[in-house]
């Protein structure tokens, strides 16, 4: 079978459905929606138009010389997420998951996040559809991204601090699971990524996999072939899912996640998921993570809020089983670096998270010779990590920096 | 073997029903928290239910959240957890059920968990993360060992759904009586009444109802149509704020609940 044409609950040994019973009709009731709606060519036009008119796709590749010649002369080409409106590749999920709210006939939506991408872009969707918005977030990832907490108030949601365990990504997608246990009649949970219960991996990858589509055509027409490599950083990993799909069949094409590897992977901080973890079950699927020998979860750590999460969703999990991606860390350090050599090279500012996998590519681009060329997936822009970015590279003037 | 069944049973034949409490494993310390199980047995507590800590427990309520991270914090091991069963039935004769996440089950090994479990003198798991579609390991396990297991039922549970539910549980079903995570409510859902004739109607022995309740008259309440009432966050709240003895006090008034008066 093709591995493009796997489908949930399970991707391999991975995957499934561990939550409590009160969220099954939940969770049935989507996947019920969600398969009807995929053969429904009405549902496949609104969301595309929604992409060309609202998003702005098709999002356009460039190709990066000046940064590519820190990469032992390979060619890199990014594929610029960074330009959908809301600055990431969420809007695209969240637009199709807005559009089945409707179908369903719920009325109030909620959702975690953890950099404010993806809470930003449900709180967007939210005002465009008219729908009711709470917003999970951790507190300390509040602290860390205060200018996305306004922008999602602003859109009118309303954006709750999660105090409980880490306050974090991890603590944050506890309390949505919560509040949608206790609203279910009235709430549709808009998830942010790949990991989760049945359906959430397939479906959020299906809204994402336009990303791998439409590249792997705008690098064939300006390269007349396939890259060597594609290029994604991996937290729960639906901007990687996203790019990574188009290609699994294509097996000259190899396929890279980075992950974040914080202070490194061999200090306790780190969300080095795949590279460091082993097989369990967190958020309702079966997959890598980061746990202690009681199977209790570890907090994991990274300079990019977005990547902080110590799961991954089960399809990557699946991938690295069978070898058909490879993952592997990248320090806060090395992702800052590359944050700041791609803005000085190119004028391209990139998410903290996406520099992750710009830093891979440098890596993979000293590996795999001048002959090669990369294809990173620049899933978010670094307007929210310029406070971030300032502290790391001491950018404000001393009166400033209190 | 102490399996729960059997308790049940009795103490429908010779009152309303069942009372069983639950208290996390190490809250506040792992003596206290074996020192306040046996005081809520020997306050009419008739099955316990102890909680494993665990650091990601979506169906868990503010209180009880706040207790396990406390027995987190302190230091909290699974070993702990067969430790508190071995001493509690030693010392009482009341069955005790472990409620656990499945992730330190899985870690543990699953057959392995069941085998010490069972050495301990456990009677069976309550498992809230863990759907009988993902519990082939564990009802093997079960059926090896002879534990009892435990699955939950929510009000949005379909027919279909609840069969499979009963068919796969062994003890009672644990009736979810209102849509929510635990914490003590004002009103336990009429939800819980329909919800408890429907699984009595697809075959289900035994049904007992949780989350929400908190009182000597919710326990009455429910006791009219279930088999077993389960109070949690209230007994926690109790032992947090007063102690072993506020804890076996409450349980003492709650245990009106299961008598006619």
């Amino acid at each position: 079978m093709a591995l493009r044409a796997q489908t949930g609950p399970y991707f391999g040994d991975f995957g499934g459905r561990f939550v409590p019973e009160s969220l099954i009709a939940a969770l049935d009731q989507l996947g019920e929606a969600y398969d009807l709606a995929k053969l429904d060519p009405a549902f496949a036009e609104e969301l595309a138009e929604l992409g060309r008119s609202y998003t702005g796709r098709p999002s356009i590749i460039t190709e990066v010389p000046r940064f590519a010649k820190h990469a032992g002369g390979a060619r890199i080409i990014l594929k610029r997420e960074d330009l959908n409106h809301t600055g990431s590749h969420k809007i695209n999920n969240v637009l199709g998951q807005a559009l089945l709210t409707k179908r369903i006939g719920k009325t109030r939506v909620i959702a975690e996040t953890g950099a404010g991408q993806h809470g930003v872009a449900t709180a967007t969707a939210a005002a465009l559809f008219d729908l009711d918005c709470t917003i999970y977030m951790g507190e300390v990832d509040t602290e860390r991204q205060a200018l996305n907490v306004a922008r999602m108030r602003l859109l009118g949601a309303e954006v709750i601090a999660v105090k409980t365990g880490s306050r974090t990504l991890k603590d944050a997608i506890n309390d949505a699971m919560r509040d949608w246990v206790t609203n279910v009649e009235t709430t549709n949970y808009i998830f942010g990524t790949v990991a989760g219960p049945h359906p959430f991996p397939e479906m959020v990858r299906d809204f994402q996999k336009i990303i791998g589509e439409e590249a792997r055509q705008q690098v064939l027409d300006l390269t007349g072939s396939l890259p060597t490599a594609i290029a994604a950083c991996v937290g729960g990993g639906s901007n990687a899912i996203g790019l990574f799909h188009a290609f699994l069949d294509d097996t000259d094409v190899k396929i890279y996640g980075f992950e974040a590897g914080g202070e490194g992977v061999d200090t306790p901080r780190h969300a080095a998921t795949i590279t460091k973890g082993r097989p369990g079950v967190l958020h309702g699927a079966r997959s890598y993570m980061l746990q202690d020998e009681d199977g209790q979860t570890i907090e994991s750590h990274s300079i990019s809020a977005g990547l902080d999460y110590p799961g991954v969703g089960p399809e990557h999990s699946w991938l690295s089983a069978i070898g058909r991606a490879e993952y592997r860390p990248v320090t806060d350090d090395a992702a800052m670096q590359a944050l700041r050599l791609l803005t000085r090279t190119e004028g391209i500012i990139p998410a903290i998270e996406s520099a992750h996998a710009l830093a891979g590519a440098l890596e993979l681009g000293r590996e795999l010779g001048p002959e090669a060329t990369i294809l990173v997936n620049l899933s978010g822009r670094g307007d929210k990590d310029m406070d971030t970015a300032a502290k790391y590279f001491e950018l404000y003037d001393q009166e400033d920096a209190k | 073997m102490r399996t729960v069944a059997p308790v049940i049973r009795r103490r429908n034949d010779e009152a309303n029903g069942a009372l069983i409490g639950y208290l996390p494993v190490g809250f506040p310390t792992l003596d206290e928290s074996v020192e306040a199980a046996v005081a809520l047995v020997e306050n009419g507590v008739d099955v316990l239910e102890l909680g494993l800590p665990y650091s990601d427990p979506v169906m868990d309520g503010p209180v009880i959240q706040a207790a396990t991270q406390q027995a987190l914090a302190n230091g909290f091991r699974l070993s702990h957890g067969f430790e508190a069963v071995r001493r509690v039935t030693e010392r009482v004769d009341a069955p005790v059920l472990l409620m656990t996440y499945w992730n330190p089950v899985v870690q543990y090994g699953v057959d392995r968990f069941a085998d010490d479990l069972a050495a301990a003198g456990g009677a069976g798991l309550i498992t809230p993360d863990l759907i009988p579609d993902e519990g082939a390991d564990w009802i093997a396990a079960s059926e090896r060992t002879g534990l009892d297991r435990v699955f939950l039922a929510a009000p949005t549970s379909t027919d279909e759904r609840l069969v499979r539910t009963i068919e796969a549980s062994r003890g009672f079903v644990y009736a979810v009586s209102t849509m929510g995570i635990t914490g003590a409510r004002s009103d336990v859902d009429a939800a819980a009444r329909t919800l408890v004739t429907r699984l009595g109607e697809a075959g289900a022995e035994a049904s007992c109802v949780g989350v929400g309740i908190s009182t000597a008259a919710q326990v009455a309440e429910v006791l009219e149509y279930a088999q077993g009432a389960i109070v949690g966050s209230a007994l926690v709240k109790a032992l947090a704020e007063g102690g072993v003895a506020a804890a076996g006090a409450l349980a003492a008034d709650l245990a009106r609940g299961t008598r006619s008066e």
